[in-house]
């Protein structure tokens, strides 16, 4: 089985976690990234994941192969959603489980942080007033600091 | 030399183009980038972009070879 899956459909959580149950294990930790209704205090109405899946399938592996490695844990997946997204959905989801639980919420916190920063994913979200951004990008605008000066991105 | 440019998400906004073939002899992917931005204004160099080769993560100061396929990724954000 692999242990990083991307889907256009919605994550089925409960067969996530029965997939990580393991003999050896005590404990078990899990994340779920949930789409939520405003973002830096605009309402927003639905969402959409772009991902570039031959790397970020690629990627994600890795990400859980270290995050096994740094912390000893028995077991980590996640799945991503791509897509369109309604509101309270789970975009991500992430589980570890480890003799103890100390080693899952670490890794648990590693994964995802890690799948945040690294993969190919793109979010844009769709705005009650119909506009629709992609985040992070807007935020540089809003923040003042496009186009950039420098002659290429660092 | 001749590359292979790929443009995803914010990008492709910005250059209305998903891909182009562009002959070119930057030194490396960084100075493609600028290269690219020369053709398309809309192309805006952001802090936390990504630059991937061929389906590998690389950095702004990789070299590009004949053939390449380079890839351009606005800043990213999943989860």
């Amino acid at each position: 089985m692999k242990n990083f899956e991307i889907t256009s459909s919605p994550i089925d959580l409960d067969t996530f976690r029965n997939c990580l149950v393991d003999r050896s294990c005590g404990g078990y930790a899990q994340f779920e990234g949930w789409v939520r209704d405003h973002n830096e205090g605009q309402p927003v109405l639905r969402l959409e994941y772009e991902i570039y899946e031959p790397l970020a399938l690629k990627e994600g592996e890795r990400i859980l192969a270290e995050a096994r490695e740094r912390f000893g844990v028995t077991r980590a997946a996640a799945v991503h959603r791509g897509g369109l997204m309604e509101i309270t959905e789970a975009a991500v989801v992430v589980g570890v489980a480890s003799p103890h639980r100390q080693e899952a919420f670490e890794a648990c916190r590693y994964v995802i942080d890690q799948l945040k920063v690294r993969l190919p994913i793109w979010k844009k979200e769709h705005y009650a007033d119909g506009r629709a951004e992609w985040v992070n990008c807007q935020r540089c605008a809003e923040h003042g600091h496009p186009p950039h000066p420098r002659e290429a991105p660092l | 030399m001749q590359v292979t440019v790929r443009y995803f998400a914010a990008f492709r906004e910005a250059t209305g183009l998903e891909t182009e073939t562009v002959d070119s002899g930057a030194p490396s992917t960084g100075a493609l980038f600028e290269e690219c931005r020369q053709r398309h204004p809309g192309l805006v160099a952001w802090d936390a972009s990504l630059v991937a080769i061929n389906d590998e993560m690389v950095q702004w100061d990789s070299p590009v070879s004949d053939g390449d396929e380079v890839l351009f990724f606005p800043p990213v954000a999943g989860g």
